[in-house]
């Protein structure tokens, strides 16, 4: 059977790094990914990545309470800690290994301002950041010869003697079904956007991970926060980085007015990203868009600074809307963009669960709390990559494998999946269903929520959940059968819908991403405090644990 | 608007695995890329039709496939652009890799070829403790190569690689010019030796024939036969302008020039071998690829009939 001390799950940023760190750490370590590695959707990451560099006077205090903020309190002080203290060694370790970042004129690290923060600290590549560090971290993943098991979809976890004691995944370019032995797991399989429509994220971001450890009693938490970007393109939703609005772009209403200094009078454009969300959403209610959207500004940054720093961005406006940043308004609205809830972990990624780690957007280690600020989540996938890599590494020493009957396992996964396929044709498609939880979750689990929109959507995810155990896949063949792998995906996704929509209904005060009409102030007394979701007898438990503050007490939030 | 997909299929599933022709007749937004009409016709159509796809905002690397004959991303491709007067849409799988269900290429090949260029920083002087001090136009010169989704469309369409599998091919190649440009990489003064001397070799950088075939399927700009062409000088610079690879390439540049077609006896079949025949096709007026598809070898038997439109075309390449 193939076996492995450490199994990673996932290789974007946060897979990847924690895959090096176990190897580093004498973990016989690999790593499986439903996508190449390079496809992964941390290549779509935009804007930048956030460190304070104390050799131009930045401290990692500020950064953190800016990141404080930014989380409405709601971010774990201990963990927002190590984050902001680590940051700039983890820069300049990506520097060594070679990503070409920007510099300014004296040949040093450049950096550009971001949304939340009051000093420019935003280190870049042009706009596709991500998709650089991304792939000078594949580049890293071939040196380090950890074993890869690329385009691997994990469908399900081994539990044994009441443990974590691997996966099974199906290869699917040949559709052979494997077990794959682990004494350690690391999740670091991503968000789950998807189950929004439209969102920015890309069609692979499933919640696949957040569902299996939900499945196998991890405990989620913050699921209710839910961040929605200011400047995404209406109709498929993808993104327009905040990096336009940190190099100095405007919006504007209908009758071109900068609505932003209503709402945040001093950092205007660059407030927080659920601030400016929310003022787009109320002009845009108010009747002050144009066709559902506000207007995104770049027309006085000028040609050369826009081809030099927002090239990609420009071409994504131009081959999706038809409008030319350099002399045109592009039209944009909040769209969905990031969970900032996720798999509960400590600051080394340890679950609740023996041995299963969490690192990157699947977990929760806490430091984006309500609301992450841009470039924050780049910075939290290698910090807590690497951590949690190391970590298991040395869990691991001195671990014996948990016995595995392969062929059992393995049956008993295949006669499941050979369940889905033998379903009859009743004319359901995944895809209708998945759209109907879409938007239903965009109608009331977005920028602005009540109470009766909560239940209705509660409800409805019940009523698709049903519909779910009987839709058919027409595809019945072995060979990359991508119908299956959406069947699949649209499971994870469910579980993952019901566990944010059940945390919204819960928090009844409005805090970071979450807004609820009728509780509309930011409650402390009551509410400061982490919602957390586990799997109960008969669907999701709620229970709550406390916010660590260390330095920082809760004030009023203004921009 | 209303649109017709007209999608190359292939089952290795089936009884009996063929390639076949099915039309999807759709109905699509007026802004909606090739992506999302295949996305629909998966979603809302038929399932079974197999593609790689993620970001939607060519930025993954998935989508890349062979619209309308020319390798391109799928997502970065508007339909209604991509139309005949019929309203069809022709998609097909990439070239080069082999097909492995329907729009899937197998990409074994290009990951084996990236990783043939050690495609990591390989600094032969310590690392500072800070960041390497390093001017911004250098970096976004190489900002310009990392650019590179490692998509395949370049692979798709290289008329080398169609019929030399072994040669290196534009993706890696640019992916080693990424580190030979990069002054963080090789000695203190950033030259990479090693890295050129191993890229000289045969099936390596002198292999290209210059066909700009890459530089029109790479959808972000990275035009790798520009890259090739300053490995190129890289390796004359630090004096490896001699090498084999070097000799061969100017050799064959000679002998096609000349005759039309390679003069076997000047340049041994088995050093360059039926390898390079592409480069000559490769400077053949346009319409080539129809005519040459799959009819390499007789080729080679006969005698170029348009010497002098070759003639011309290298006078035209040496002067530009
Ligand atoms: C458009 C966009 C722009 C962004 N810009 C920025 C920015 O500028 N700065 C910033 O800090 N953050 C940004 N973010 C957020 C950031 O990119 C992500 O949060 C981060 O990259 C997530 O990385 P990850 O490693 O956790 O997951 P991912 O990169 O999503 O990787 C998940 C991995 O899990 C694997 N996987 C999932 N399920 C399975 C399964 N069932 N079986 C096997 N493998 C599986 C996938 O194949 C993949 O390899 C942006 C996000 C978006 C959507
Ligand atoms: S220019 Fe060179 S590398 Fe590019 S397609 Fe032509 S032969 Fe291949
Ligand atoms: S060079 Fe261009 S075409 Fe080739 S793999 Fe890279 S992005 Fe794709
Ligand atoms: S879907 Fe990602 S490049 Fe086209």
């Amino acid at each position: 059977m193939l076996e492995h001390d450490v199994l990673i799950i996932g290789a974007g940023l946060a897979g990847m790094r924690a895959a090096i760190a176990a190897r580093a750490g004498g973990a016989n370590a690999a790593i499986i990914s439903k996508v190449h590695p390079v496809r992964s959707h941390s290549s779509a990451a935009q804007g930048g990545i956030n460190a304070a560099l104390t050799d131009r006077g930045d401290e990692w205090e500020d950064h953190a309470y800016d990141t404080i903020k930014g989380s409405d309190y709601l971010g774990d002080q201990d963990a927002i800690e190590v984050m902001c203290r680590s940051a700039g060694q983890s820069l300049i370790d990506m520097e060594h290994m070679g990503v070409t970042f920007n510099r300014d004129e004296e040949g040093k690290l450049g950096t550009r301002a971001f949304g939340g923060q009051r000093r420019a600290r935003t280190f870049f590549v042009g706009d596709f950041t991500g998709q650089a560090l991304l792939h000078v971290m594949f580049e890293q993943l071939i040196k380090s010869g950890v074993q890869r098991y690329e385009e691997w979809f994990v469908t399900s976890l081994i539990i044994e003697e009441g443990q974590v004691a691997g996966v099974t995944a199906l290869e699917i370019r040949t559709g052979k079904l494997h077990a794959i032995r682990a004494k350690s797991v690391i999740f670091c399989s991503g968000g789950c956007g998807r189950l929004f429509e439209p969102s920015t994220n890309a069609l692979i971001v499933t919640g696949d991970g957040m569902a299996l450890a939900y499945n196998a009693g991890a405990k989620l938490m913050d699921m209710e926060m839910v961040q929605y970007h200011p400047t995404t393109i209406s109709g498929s939703g993808v993104l327009l980085s905040e990096a336009a609005r940190g190099e100095g772009a405007y919006l504007r209403d209908k009758n071109g007015e900068r609505f932003m200094e209503k709402y945040a009078p001093n950092m205007m454009e660059l407030a927080s990203r659920d601030v400016v969300s929310r003022s787009e959403q109320t002009e845009i209610n108010a009747g002050n868009g144009v066709n559902g959207c506000v207007l995104l500004d770049c027309t006085h940054l000028g040609e050369k600074l826009i081809m030099e720093k927002l090239g990609q961005i420009r071409e994504l406006g131009l081959d999706l809307t038809g409008k030319d940043m350099i002399k045109e308004l592009v039209p944009i609205r909040p769209g969905m963009h990031y969970i900032m809830g996720g798999i509960k972990t400590d600051i080394d990624g340890q679950t609740n669960l023996p041995g299963v780690y969490a690192a990157g957007e699947c977990a929760n280690v806490s430091v984006h709390g309500g609301n992450r600020l841009g470039a924050n989540s780049l910075l939290d996938t290698i910090v807590f990559g690497e951590r949690s890599g190391t970590h298991a590494a040395a869990f691991t020493r001195g671990q014996s494998y948990i016995n595995v009957n392969e062929g059992e396992v393995v049956a008993r996964e295949e006669q499941r999946l050979q369940g889905m396929l033998d379903r009859p044709d009743n004319g359901d498609r995944w895809g209708k269903i998945r759209l109907a939880m879409g938007d239903s979750m965009n109608r009331n689990v977005a920028v602005f929520r009540n109470k009766e929109g909560i239940e209705e959507t509660i409800q409805e995810l019940q009523e698709l959940k049903t519909r779910y155990t009987s839709v058919p896949v027409h595809n019945k063949g072995k060979v990359f059968n991508t119908d299956l792998i959406f069947a699949l995906e649209l499971g994870f996704m469910l579980d993952c819908a019901e566990t944010i929509a059940v945390s919204a209904l819960e928090r009844k005060e409005s805090r970071g991403a979450q807004f609820r009409i009728d509780y509309p102030k930011r409650d402390d007394e009551n509410w400061l405090k982490h919602i957390v979701v586990s799997q109960g007898e008969v669907g999701p438990e709620l229970s709550n644990l406390p916010v660590t503050i260390t330095k920082w007490t809760p004030e009023e939030r203004k921009y | 608007m209303d649109v017709t997909v007209k999608v190359k299929r292939y089952d290795p599933d089936a009884a009996r695995p063929q390639v076949e022709w099915q039309e999807y007749p759709i109905s699509i937004d007026e802004n909606a890329t090739v992506l999302d009409a295949l996305i629909m016709i998966r979603e809302e159509v038929d399932g079974t039709l197999s593609l790689r796809c993620s970001c939607r905002s060519a930025i993954c690397g998935s989508c890349a496939m062979r619209i309308n004959g020319h390798a391109g991303l799928a997502c970065k491709t508007k339909a209604s652009d991509s139309m005949d007067a019929n309203g069809t849409i022709v998609v097909e799988p990439a070239g080069v890799m082999p097909t492995v269900k329907d729009l899937v290429v197998n990409f074994d090949l290009f990951w084996k070829k990236i990783e043939e260029v050690e495609p990591y920083l390989k600094p032969e002087v310590p690392e500072p403790e800070a960041e390497y001090i390093a001017s911004n136009e250098s970096m976004l010169h190489l900002s310009g190569v990392t650019a590179c989704i490692m998509c395949g469309a370049c692979v798709s369409d290289c008329t080398v690689l169609e019929v030399d599998p072994t040669f290196l091919g534009p993706a890696a190649l640019a992916k080693a010019y990424r580190f030979t440009a990069d002054p963080r990489d090789g000695d203190a003064n950033g030259v990479s030796r090693d890295r050129l001397a191993k890229l000289g070799m045969p099936s390596g950088m002198w292999d290209c024939t210059r066909c700009n075939e890459c530089v029109q399927a790479c959808p972000k700009g990275v035009a790798p036969m520009d890259r090739i062409m300053a490995l190129r000088e890289q390796a004359m610079e630090v004096g490896f302008g001699n090498t084999n690879g070097a000799r061969h390439a100017e050799a064959f540049t000679e002998s096609v020039g000349h005759s039309g077609r390679l003069d076997e006896l000047r340049l041994p079949v088995q050093s360059v071998g039926i390898t390079n025949i592409p480069a000559l096709l490769g400077f053949m007026p346009v319409g080539w690829r129809a005519l040459t598809h799959g009819k390499l070898p007789p080729l080679v038997h006969k005698n170029v009939e348009d010497v002098d439109t070759i003639r011309r075309l290298f006078r035209k390449l040496n002067n530009s």
